[in-house]
């Protein structure tokens, strides 16, 4: 069993009657060595590190190699406990995804999901639903596979990574991956799940890859936060009117190909557009804080 | 190609900022330390392209030491690899590289290792996205793997024969070729080969190959 694109992948849920993260989980089963059991174990683990990044994340201390962001995370829960939300889940969602990227800018243990400069996506959704709603870990886990098998099929058809395509491949697969995820949680249809991915790509097309000084921090951690509150949307649409779309998610993935081809070389991650030429932070230099060795001074930054 | 599994995607496990310049990197020098074989006394990485302007930032020359070292890439030695390579008496240096080369990937390395018998092995790495990465060169001969899978990398010399032993001992211990490539420097000079496999090769297998005639070097590149 294994299954190329979208289409495929729905018709092979309605014929059997059962999840993506099902379809997903026998797939990987297949191609490896090992068992369901194992599959699912590791999995487990990844799950794991994501719960233990955000936790990470409201620790005091960490220190970014760039040092353009940082607290950003704790702001947001400071705010929500005071104030309140201004949307439920959404807030809580997008501090830990903001959170994540904390970590991962100080050196942390994340989950690249697809890549680490989305690694705060999925994570901050999964973990806020958690608390929110007391999903099971079998759930999360099964989620997690889920949002595999969206992210499989843009990474086979298209690209993931902002060198290659701009952050709609990046952050748009991480929410797409995330809509799909938090949509079966819901307990949506494998139509709604894809719908929701289609759409969460869809709303963030064209969007380029700028990072400030190349790092993976500004504006890398807003977006994670965007993504997160996209892909909540992108779930809520779906769930309400059944999975109905104009285009099926593997002509979004396709559109998302051709936009990303056709994004210049500077708005690719090489850091010479965009953000990352605005005037105010064109010339900064990376702080490299938390350097263990100050190796600043040797590299001729002080 | 190997199939994409659901743990590229979610995965890898890793310490941050980025995956194609940090644990990308890392994966790359994990290849170069196993080729020179565990014993490296001084190393020099040339960087090439965005490795070349932010390789500070993104840790990319910690996670390039802690390869070297044999370090994973969710292993948060990284961040002191310095003071670790320091304490094991390894020299190390980086050498970013100014001008643009179009041709080449733009996150490219090549790690210039000299081992602890004097014996100097090199390596071009591409750290391609998502923490994938090509190894392109060794010892300036053009090859391409990418480390998805279990590999064999046999140095040898270029003499009619030599494959088919190489085969029948593949043969003979049950192991099955995913993908074979062959590359040389010149005809009738020294040759390389990489063999891709499915599941793992016990020792005896490595043990066996090292003995036939012609075999210079045989190293076992787990993935």
């Amino acid at each position: 069993m294994n299954f190329t694109n979208g289409t495929a992948l729905l018709a092979y849920c309605e014929k059997e009657n059962i999840s993506l993260s099902e379809a997903m989980l026998r797939r990987e089963t297949e191609l490896s060595e090992c068992t369901r059991e194992e599959i699912f174990e590791r999995m487990r683990v990844s799950l794991g590190v994501m719960r233990e990044s955000v936790r990470r994340s409201q620790e005091s201390g960490l220190s970014m190699l760039g040092g353009f962001i940082g607290g950003e995370s704790g702001a947001l829960l400071a705010r929500l406990r005071e104030k309140g939300a201004v949307s439920g889940l959404s807030s809580l969602a997008s501090a830990y995804a903001m959170g994540v990227l904390e970590v991962n800018a100080s050196m942390g243990r994340i989950v690249a999901a697809p890549t680490a400069g989305a690694s705060g996506v999925l994570p901050g959704i999964l973990v806020a639903a958690e608390e929110k709603y007391g999903y099971s870990e079998e759930e999360l886990v099964m989620a997690l596979f889920n949002a595999g098998a969206v992210g499989y099929l843009v990474a086979r058809n298209a690209c993931i990574s902002g060198a290659q395509g701009g952050c709609q491949a990046e952050v748009g697969t991480a929410s797409a991956m995330g809509a799909s995820a938090l949509c079966e949680l819901m307990g949506g249809t494998p139509r709604e799940c894809l719908a929701a991915a289609g759409d969460a790509i869809a709303n963030i097309l064209g969007l380029v890859c700028d990072p400030i000084c190349g790092l993976v921090e500004a504006p890398c951690q807003k977006r994670n936060a965007m993504g997160v509150s996209n892909a909540i949307i992108c779930t809520e649409i779906a769930l309400a009117t059944g999975g109905k779309t104009l285009v099926p998610f593997d002509e979004v993935v396709e559109a998302m190909y051709s936009v990303g081809k056709s994004i210049p070389y500077q708005l690719r991650e090489t850091a010479l557009g965009g953000m990352a030429a605005a005037e105010s932070v064109r010339n900064r230099k990376p702080a490299c804080a938390g350097c263990p060795d100050g190796c600043q001074k040797a590299r001729g930054w002080a | 190609m190997k199939e994409i599994s659901v743990f590229d995607i979610i995965g890898p496990i890793m310490i941050g900022p980025s995956s194609s310049h940090t644990a990308g990197a890392l994966r790359i020098a994990l290849i170069a330390g196993k080729i020179a074989g565990g014993q490296v006394r001084s190393v020099r990485f040339r960087l090439y392209g965005s490795f070349s302007k932010t390789y500070q930032g993104h840790g990319t020359d910690r996670a390039l030491l802690a390869g070297i070292m044999g370090f994973d890439p969710g292993d948060y030695r990284i961040r002191d690899s310095f003071a670790i390579a320091k304490e094991r008496g390894i020299d190390f240096l980086f050498d970013p590289v100014e001008e643009i080369d179009v041709s080449m990937h733009p996150n490219t390395v090549d790690i210039l290792m000299t081992d602890e018998q004097g014996e100097k092995t090199s390596l071009r790495g591409c750290s391609v996205g998502g923490g994938n990465i090509e190894i392109v060169q060794i010892n300036g001969v053009n090859v391409r793997f990418t480390g998805e899978y279990n590999a064999i990398l046999i140095t040898q010399n270029d003499k009619p024969g030599v494959l088919a032993d190489i085969c029948s001992v593949m043969e003979e211990k049950k192991v099955n070729i995913a993908f074979m490539r062959v590359y040389r420097e010149d005809k009738g000079s020294r040759a390389y080969s990489v063999i891709e496999i499915d599941g793992s090769v016990e020792s005896d297998v490595i043990e066996t190959l090292r003995k036939l005639p012609n075999i210079c070097s045989v190293k076992y590149l787990a993935k």
